[in-house]
């Protein structure tokens, strides 16, 4: 059965292209080899894939819960972001630099 | 045609994508993300989320980004050259990042068979979408909306307590001394005699 959103395009290409943005950013993030600002650009894609289905299902299904929650999310995206830019100028202050290859304090 | 576009803006949006991850300038990683969220904005216009669809934009491009793009300036960050680890780990990436992309793909799809869910806020066509919205933010989820409000205070809180520091040497004002000055400690009346000054 062909499940289809609102302009009768099918659900199932909508899911298909947010499953590619959030292996894309999925990889952004275990692929980093820059600095940490990258990581949290790959944060926000993953963060859009999520969105993007929420949308697709409320579509599809005719029903507002899904766009109400892509509200929510934009909220907690936008304030995960403020404090991450936050911690990452505090770190800048002590290191001098944003490296992911030089971050080793705990030698993890 | 809404097919066409459809095709269009996921291409784009899927390009943008690689592209902020693999661009060797911040720079241009974050115009990218730019780019990426505007066809996403473009692929929720498609699917009838309008509001969400400009929420995108004013959010994520007018705010979001532009955070992005400050520090992006203000860090002074090198470009790198990219390393041979990322080369050395690229084909275990892709392997696994396929496998995913067909877990995650069919775990949705395949499912989606089965009898779909009665939908408990059934959107109304006949008005518009912020309105269908506004219709149930403001009755149903207001509480949700609430601790949405706290949530961005508590971040703002956060930034300015972090990035917050004490530095010497500067010249500020003491808003409690301003306040509790007197009369009779900051004003002197002097009797000036004529022809000797104070």
């Amino acid at each position: 059965m062909e499940l289809l959103t609102y302009q009768d395009i099918p659900a199932s290409f909508y899911i298909a292209v947010s499953t590619s943005i959030f292996i894309i950013g999925l990889g952004g993030v275990v692929l980093n080899r820059k600095s940490i600002i990258n990581f949290l650009m790959s944060l926000e894609l993953i963060l859009l894939s999520a969105n993007m289905n929420f949308v697709t299902f409320s579509s599809m299904l005719g029903d507002l819960q899904g766009q109400i929650f892509v509200m929510f999310i934009l909220t907690v995206a936008a304030a995960e972001v403020a404090i991450g830019i936050a911690i990452l100028i505090v770190y800048f202050r002590l290191k001098g630099n944003i490296d992911t290859e030089e971050i080793n304090l705990m030698k993890g | 045609m809404n097919l066409i576009a459809f095709f269009i803006f996921s291409t784009l949006l899927i390009a943008a994508a690689l592209c902020v991850t693999v661009a060797r300038n911040p720079v241009h990683s974050v115009l990218f993300l730019i780019f990426s969220f505007f066809c996403a904005a473009a692929l929720f216009l498609l699917q009838g989320a309008e509001f969400l669809a400009l929420l995108l934009v004013i959010i994520y491009v007018g705010a979001v980004a532009i955070l992005f793009l400050f520090v992006v300036m203000m860090l002074n960050i090198e470009i790198k050259e990219i390393k041979k680890s990322f080369f050395r780990f690229l084909p275990v990436v892709l392997v696994v990042a396929l496998i995913l992309f067909v877990e995650l793909y069919y775990a949705i799809v395949v499912d989606m068979g089965g009898v779909l869910p009665e939908a408990i806020y059934p959107i109304n066509y006949e008005i518009s979408n912020i309105h269908n919205i506004g219709m149930i933010l403001y009755t149903d989820f207001f509480f949700h909306f609430q601790i949405a409000g706290l949530v961005l205070l508590l971040a703002m809180m956060g930034a300015v307590v972090l990035t917050l520091r004490k530095r010497d040497g500067v010249k500020k004002q003491k808003i409690i001394k301003q306040v509790s000055r007197t009369r009779k400690e900051s004003v002197k009346v002097v009797k000036v005699l004529t022809g000797k000054g104070v």
